[in-house]
């Protein structure tokens, strides 16, 4: 019994860790997709953010590097946003080749700050923030309210993000925009900047997601080290159906499937890793098969 | 006229102009000496007959056959950035077939290593195309996610069912030497760029003299004009594209198993299935052109070897000037759009 239930808390305790970058990237391109914009550049925002968390959490502290890493995202967003949105440039194919350009970029510079020495890099990370007295709770306050302060964070820019877009004039002004650019612009929205700021908080928060992977998880910085997570949030936006409250549990959905493999490992069950090491993508794709369809896009996306 | 004709190689050499800037500056930045640094990438791609056969145009053999299929994708409007993938699932194949005709003629040898690695590469982009037709699928996300889904599959093949016999190295047994391609004599160069030049040849005539490759372009440049008054099957036109652009970078898997490496391992591929893209839109999806940029980008991925061992620069810093090179496309076709609708515009006016 307790031994189930020590599995059982280390399951989920590893769900909502791994969901977390996943979550905040999603949030992101959530946001910038209802303002018409689909941003492939999110994976190259996020790696970004993890090198540069890395570089300022070695000098300054986790929070340092974590104030570097959205700056690297928005920076990274900005050169779509300077492409794709002010020149109009296909978004799809502008995307793809920032997520190249940001691969080669982080891989250099890691290489010529850090050396090709493999994982010598120990950083500074964010600790657990146990919730007082409910942490306690056995099971539940074990596993969601024992998690790293920037986990809190991306729970609570979901309300935010719902209160942002139904609730407030800028949200309705950039559903407008997503919807109809035309029909917003003739009632007054500033189409471009709306879409220009929404992708640059887009790539504030795969920059974030970037910090989560590097100080509440892995603990270093490795080349590649987003393998295609910034495209899985993507896919997490769509099963999500565009809707804050649909990421959140989308994002949980991605976090479980990872962290079957630990629960399995702990159990003992001899399965090829490699199985679990695709187990998000296969997920992925199921999820935008059956997503795609019964919720539909912005009208406006990727135009 | 010949401003018009004049204007895709102008446009090409400024996005590769604006490429090596970028790397230029990227590298005095970060302490580099950039002079000593790019003199060693074009040692590296052109130092001698040797470097230039046997390091840039090895590479540019799969960038040319995975350029092709990106490019026959486009035309159709749909972008596979599954290549990577599909190279995989096509290396795969041919490991496995080419470790087993070790009793059979050369030419037969080699011919079912290809087609086998197409077939791979085919059967690997299938689930993307059937998602896509079925559920309208964005195909890049598609495609995309796949490639780690092959990546985690080579990594259980060497060291599982295709693991070498001494079960020691994650790698492959080498293919039989029936199924190995003739060198080029003093070289590494194998006949795989044959291939690659008789296929872009091929599509070339496709592409211009067919009805096939008349549809593939209607259908990109518009696909509900194609449906509605051309009477196109657009759905049809579109996986029959993406297919064959997988098909293409399956052969371009099995040509480096069969020409290059002969066994299978990870990290077969520097990401050539990325670097295609840009081999493609240099090349503006012209099978010819793709000739030139594939060595052009073959040139750039040997010379970053070379770049790495003589000015200690990381090669993967070349990715950066791809990156600029296709964003400098793109910003050139936007800006020759813009400067079309003027002209029209004031032909209108006047």
């Amino acid at each position: 019994m307790t031994e189930d239930m020590t599995v059982l808390t280390g399951f989920l305790a590893a769900s909502i860790r791994i969901s977390t970058p996943l979550l905040l990237a999603a949030t992101g391109e959530m946001l910038n997709e209802r303002a018409g914009v689909i941003n492939l550049g999110v994976e190259g925002a996020m790696l970004a953010g993890a090198l540069a968390s890395a570089v300022g959490a070695a000098a300054g502290g986790p929070w340092a590097g974590t104030l570097l890493a959205v700056v690297a995202g928005v920076l990274v967003a900005g050169v779509f946003a300077v492409v794709a949105i002010g020149a109009r440039a296909d978004q799809i194919i502008s995307g793809t080749a920032i997520t190249l350009g940001s691969v080669g970029l982080t891989g250099a510079l890691y290489r010529t700050a850090f050396g090709s020495g493999g994982p010598g890099l120990t950083l500074p990370t964010f600790a657990v923030v146990p919730i007082p007295g409910i942490s306690s709770i056995p099971v539940i306050g074990q596993s969601l309210f024992s998690q790293p302060a920037l986990t809190y964070i991306a729970w609570l820019l979901i309300p935010a993000a719902w209160w942002f877009l139904f609730r407030s004039w800028w949200g309705l002004a950039l559903r407008a925009t997503g919807e109809s650019a035309e029909a917003a612009r003739a009632s007054g929205v500033p189409v471009r900047r709306v879409q220009v700021m929404s992708t640059l908080v887009g790539g504030g928060l795969a920059g974030l997601a970037g910090a989560t992977l590097v100080l509440a998880q892995v603990g270093t910085f490795a080349e590649k080290m987003t393998a295609g997570r910034g495209f899985i949030a993507i896919a997490i936006v769509v099963l999500g159906r565009w809707h804050p409250a649909g990421v959140l549990l989308a994002a949980l959905l991605f976090g479980a499937a990872s962290a079957l493999q630990f629960a399995f490992q702990a159990m003992g069950l001899a399965v090829p890793y490699q199985l679990f090491l695709v187990m998000p993508y296969a997920l992925a794709l199921l999820a935008l098969a059956g997503a795609v369809g019964k919720a539909r896009a912005p009208a406006g996306l990727g135009k | 006229m010949s401003g018009n004709r004049l204007r895709p190689i102008l446009t090409a050499l400024g996005a590769l102009g604006a490429g090596f800037g970028v790397l230029a500056i990227g590298l005095a930045a970060s302490g580099y000496d950039p002079v000593l640094a790019l003199g060693a990438l074009g040692r590296g791609a052109f130092g001698s007959w040797y470097t230039f056969s046997s390091a840039t145009l090895v590479r540019a053999v799969p960038l040319i056959l995975l350029g092709l299929g990106v490019a026959l994708a486009f035309r159709a409007g749909a972008l596979n950035i599954g290549g990577e993938g599909q190279f995989y699932a096509g290396a795969i194949a041919a490991t496995w077939v080419g470790i087993h005709v070790a009793a059979w003629p050369s030419a037969l040898a080699v011919g079912a290593v290809w087609v086998a690695a197409a077939v791979a590469g085919v059967i690997w982009i299938g689930l993307p195309v059937l998602l896509k037709v079925r559920f309208g699928v964005l195909e890049v996300i598609s495609t995309l996610l796949l490639n780690f889904v092959a990546e985690a599959v080579v990594s259980f093949a060497v060291t599982g069912p295709l693991q070498e016999a001494k079960r020691v190295y994650p790698q492959s047994d080498p293919i039989a030497s029936a199924a190995r391609l003739p060198l080029l004599a003093g070289s590494r160069l194998h006949a795989g760029i044959l291939l690659a030049v008789v296929l872009a040849m091929a599509l070339w005539l496709l592409f211009t003299r067919t009805r096939w490759g008349f549809r593939l372009k209607a259908v990109g440049m518009g696909p509900e004009a194609a449906r509605v008054s051309g009477g196109i099957p657009v759905k049809r036109v579109v996986a029959g594209a993406l297919l064959w652009s997988g098909a293409l970078a399956g052969l371009g898997g099995g040509v480096e198993i069969s020409g290059v490496t002969y066994t299978l391992f990870q990290n077969l591929s520097p990401g050539y299935g990325f670097t295609a893209i840009a081999v493609a839109l240099l090349a503006r999806l012209h099978p010819l052109g793709i000739i030139v940029t594939g060595i052009l980008f073959g040139a750039l991925e040997a010379g970053a070897q070379g770049m790495q061992r003589e000015a200690g620069v990381p090669a993967v810093a070349v990715q950066v000037a791809e990156a600029t090179i296709i964003l400098a496309v793109l910003l050139a076709e936007v800006l020759a759009r813009r400067a079309a609708g003027r002209a029209i515009s004031a032909e209108d006016s006047a």
